[in-house]
């Protein structure tokens, strides 16, 4: 009995290379629904893109294109109100961003980490601000400071109900990154002498910071993008960027409130776009920290 | 020999991905009507590939393949003659054993009154008739199993492709399944095509097996000639153990060669075919004798004291090492009914082996 | 994770800036919101506080019953279509080619990210009588009218009424919540054992076959949590009725948002308030025991 060799018979001289059909589960390389994704991703784009290209109408009335122009720019940017609701945006966006972050933070934390009494209860009103009807909170936040505290809208109250619906938000953001966390490094760092404090400051806090600037950057985008709440417990000398858009448009929709959206959009896009990169980034630094 | 119908034909087929990997390189074999054929080899060779190809998920992006005599090109896994049992198995976690092993049937027009019967066979030939109200998740690993072999059968297909199929038994379950496959391919009479990485599932099941690595087939013979004339250092390596020294060919004559071996010196091995320049001398571990006493010089051998002794129950593997450095691994079978051991460490002995058991491997 | 006992100072520090802050700025807001549904209104708009349920039966009359039915109308067609246009894009996704998963879902979150106020009122340049839709629509009708010379013959493109109805509004809550069904349908859809689809297939079943007898069965838990999440966020809009609404499409949240603003009528806001507020409650107690059913059966 010899060895069965297996020296095929000679191949057939130079076999085409064919384009393949796609497999049997291959969706996404069929035609049908390749064209269903483009007409629905067109769906998706296309009012924020003419939105943004008809900030450069040179019409007033923004009804039918007659030329590209800048000058609607310029005007929303001399806006004094304009300018000073987006400052207004911004202040309250800082503070509301620095207390929601540390406030989110310490909670993500202490849920991560501890068993008490009722934690289930307690867990289910700390996401309540995240799936409560905008609608209700806003009435809440108005009778609150209105009719209890009586204290007049500004940006205070805008503020404290900004930190209200987003610290929960970081809260899940940080808890879902400290799961990752090996407590073990804490207890390393006790058993080589270093007291609690010292030991949340060089092990746990580095750990936590990916999830912290995450929660931040949200807590930002949330509190800059808020209209309905912002909107019931503003005053007429302290609305914000989007408030200020939306009694513009109540108006009539011109270039400048264009132009004034399609800043908006640029500066929450470009803290998203940060977050996203310094996630990913992060997201291959923590493979070493192991 | 007479030749029995093949049933598949695999035509210099090959599968690319992504433009720089090549999954199966030139694959061209045919499988007998009725045999238990194995794809072996180790993880990444390509086997599970080529049997995707086979029941239609993915597409050689070369050659072609026939199944009974059909091409099989633009054929889509629904309409093709073959069922597959999966590696996971695939048991349709929302419904009944009974409705699982129905599904087949049901979604090709099958009557209601047929299907239950043929459902009720089925069960039968795997033993599962007892859980045909059951759901999925009550059920075990191996019960699982058992419902996916039956769901492909009872659709009476040519050929039963079977990915890993043991992979995910526990080491009792998995013999109890290797015979009961081999008996069940036997019963229905059907060709089955497993794939797996463990040689002895192969060796134990399948009347022949191909052997592949990094996409391409190395051999196909049935068990005992792969493991007693491997065509190569690697089908010889991944079968069983062996014991390797590599040589040159220094002349030939008749049906012997000569070879200058590492740590054998030169010795004359049968051999039929041609062989020249470097060859790998090898021999396995059950074909060498230990002696005390120098053997006859009919036989290949050499010195060795022993560095490990590996104690089995039924055998002991006994490593040893000879003056050069070379290690050679002997199974000694325990026949004496005796706690001393028959070789210690340290002990000089005569390692020896008949010259017609040589593997000469020139690939 | 380690008892709270054993570590009182540290859970201090961790926990109670957040139990302040939403006991005192969201807690308390939904209780006085919650004793004020229950008081009555004053001449000059003050509180009375005179513990009855008129606000919730006036809640309940037919004028408002309408209003309420409306929403949760718009809301369920705003669904079905998110469904309909959700469905098929996270198919694409999951079943993309995987160097195209990470950009394709990129691409459906990033709209998200933007102002709804800006998504919204977009809406008003597309869809009004002059609006970009009609322009296209009038010009293609004039262009093809003209050229099979049938100008004098055939009336020249009348706008339909796009905007200021429960169409548009339906437009922009479907715009608008898209993104939030999307995702999930693509993450439940990712995790199906794709296998199963291969055996169905393998036995004999059509692609429409293995659809509808195995993909969706496996899919519907994720499905259902998807479209219930959806369903709460679009019965509670404001922005789409109030911009791209009329007179035929007043939703829960305007007419909340009327009484605290204009009538000043905070009892009757708040009863609406708590009304809508008990239903949210209620879907997502329905959500969350229908994810515990299917926990059951691990169909992962």
């Amino acid at each position: 009995m010899t060895a069965v060799a297996t020296t095929a018979p000679p191949r057939p001289a130079a076999a085409a290379r064919r384009k393949l059909r796609p497999a049997p589960l291959e969706y996404g390389r069929r035609t049908w629904l390749r064209a269903v994704m483009v007409v629905s991703f067109i769906f998706l784009y296309a009012p924020i893109v003419t939105l943004i290209a008809f900030s450069f109408n040179n019409s007033k009335r923004n009804v039918t294109w007659e030329g590209f122009t800048l000058d609607y720019y310029v005007k929303a940017l001399n806006n004094t109100a304009l300018h000073d609701t987006l400052i207004n945006s911004m202040i309250v966006a800082f503070w509301s961003t620095l207390a929601s972050t540390i406030i989110g933070s310490l909670l993500g934390v202490a849920l991560q980490r501890f068993r008490f009494p009722l934690k289930g209860p307690y867990e289910g009103l700390i996401h309540l601000p995240i799936v409560i009807p905008e609608v209700c909170m806003a009435a809440a936040m108005l009778v609150f400071f209105a009719k209890f505290v009586g204290i007049p809208f500004g940006l205070f109250t805008i503020t404290a109900s900004h930190i209200a619906f987003s610290f929960p938000f970081v809260a899940v953001v940080v808890r879902s990154r400290m799961a990752g966390f090996d407590e073990s490094l804490e207890e390393a760092s006790r058993d080589l002498g270093a007291n609690p404090w010292q030991t949340f400051f060089n092990v746990t806090l580095p750990y936590m910071m990916p999830g912290v600037v995450a929660g931040a950057l949200l807590a930002f985008t949330l509190s800059l993008d808020d209209f309905l709440i912002t909107f019931f417990v503003s005053g007429p000398s302290s609305t914000t960027f989007p408030v200020k858009i939306y009694s513009m448009v109540r108006q009539s929709v011109t270039p400048e409130v264009n132009a004034a959206s399609t800043m908006l959009i640029l500066v929450t896009l470009t803290v998203t776009a940060i977050g996203m990169w310094f996630q990913s980034r992060s997201g291959k630094k923590s493979v070493g920290h192991g | 020999m007479d030749k029995r119908k093949s049933i598949i034909s695999i035509q210099h087929v090959s599968k690319r991905f992504g433009g720089s990997v090549t999954a199966v390189d030139d694959a061209h074999l045919e499988i007998e009507e009725g045999e238990f054929f194995a794809l072996l080899g180790p993880s990444g060779c390509g086997k599970t590939t080529l049997l995707r190809m086979l029941a239609g998920f993915e597409l050689p992006s070369e050659g072609q393949i026939m199944i009974d005599g059909q091409p099989m090109e633009g054929v889509e896994p629904d309409k093709r003659p073959v069922n597959m049992v999966f590696q996971s198995y695939a048991v349709f976690p929302h419904m009944s054993v009974e409705r699982n092993v129905g599904y087949g049937l049901r979604v090709t027009g099958v009557g209601a009154d047929e299907t239950k019967r043929r459902v009720a066979e089925a069960l039968a030939l795997v033993k599962m008739e007892k859980f045909a109200d059951r759901m999925p998740n009550q059920l075990s690993g191996g019960q699982r199993q058992r419902v996916a072999l039956a769901r492909a059968l009872v659709k009476r297909p040519k050929v039963l492709l079977l990915d890993e199929p043991l992979s995910a038994l526990d080491a009792k379950l998995r013999e109890a399944m290797q015979l009961e496959l081999v008996r069940l391919q036997q019963s229905v009479g059907i060709t089955f095509v497993i794939v797996t990485h463990d040689q002895d599932e192969a060796l134990s099941m399948a009347n022949r097996i191909a052997v592949m690595e990094a996409g391409k087939v190395r051999q196909i013979a049935p068990p005992a000639e792969l493991y007693e004339f491997p065509n190569s250092r690697f089908v010889a390596d991944f079968i069983g153990k062996m014991n390797l020294f590599e040589g040159r060919v220094s002349g030939a004559s008749g049906n012997q060669i000569v070879v200058d071996a590492k740590g054998l010196g030169r010795i004359a091995v049968p051999f039929s075919g041609s062989a020249q320049g470097d060859v790998g001398i090898a021999v396995r571990p059950e074909k060498i004798r230990l002696d005390r006493s120098e053997p006859g010089n009919d036989r290949i051998r050499l010195r060795g004291r022993v560095t490990e002794v590996a104690y089995y129950g039924d055998e002991s593997a006994v490593f040893l090492e000879d003056s050069g450095g070379i290690s050679v691994n002997v199974n000694v079978p325990n026949e004496a009914r005796s706690t001393t051991p028959a070789f210690a460490i340290g002990d000089e002995l005569w390692l020896s082996w008949n010259p017609a058991d040589t593997l000469v491997l020139t690939a | 994770m380690r008892d709270w006992r054993k570590e009182k100072g540290a859970f201090a520090v961790f926990s109670l800036p957040g139990t302040f802050w939403i006991i005192l700025f969201f807690t308390l807001p939904l209780l006085i919101v919650w004793v004020y549904s229950f008081c009555a209104r004053g001449p000059q708009g003050q509180i009375i506080y005179d513990f009855s349920f008129d606000n919730y039966l006036r809640a309940l009359e037919p004028i408002h019953l309408k209003i309420i039915g409306k929403s949760l109308g718009i809301a369920a067609v705003s669904t079905a279509i998110c469904l309909l246009v959700g469905f098929p894009m996270a198919m694409g996704i999951a079943f993309a080619p995987p160097k195209w998963k990470n950009p394709l879902l990129v691409l459906v979150a990033l709209p998200f990210f933007t102002n709804q106020l800006v998504r919204t009122y977009a809406w008003i340049a597309i869809l009004r009588t002059n609006g970009y839709l009609n322009q296209a629509l009038g010009g293609a009708y004039d262009g093809l009218v003209n050229a099979l010379g049938l100008s004098d013959t055939l009336v020249s493109y009348s706008p339909p009424d796009m905007l200021y109805n429960q169409w548009a509004v339906i437009i922009g809550i479907v715009y608008v919540n898209l993104p939030f069904l999307v995702l999930p349908l693509y993450a439940t859809l990712e995790r199906l054992d794709k296998s199963y689809l291969e055996a169905s297939l393998d036995l004999g079943a059509s692609q429409q076959k293995t659809f509808l007898l195995v993909l969706v069965p496996l899919a519907l838990p994720g499905i259902v949590s998807g479209t219930l999440l959806t369903f709460i966020l679009a019965v509670g809009s404001f922005l789409q009725p109030k911009l791209l609404g009329g007179p035929d499409s007043e939703m829960i949240g305007t007419l909340i948002e009327r009484q605290y603003k204009e009538s000043r009528d905070m009892p009757f806001g708040s009863a609406l308030s708590f009304l809508l507020l008990y239903s949210t409650f209620i879907l997502l107690w329905l959500r969350s025991a229908l994810a515990q059913r299917s926990k059951g059966a691990d169909f992962a």
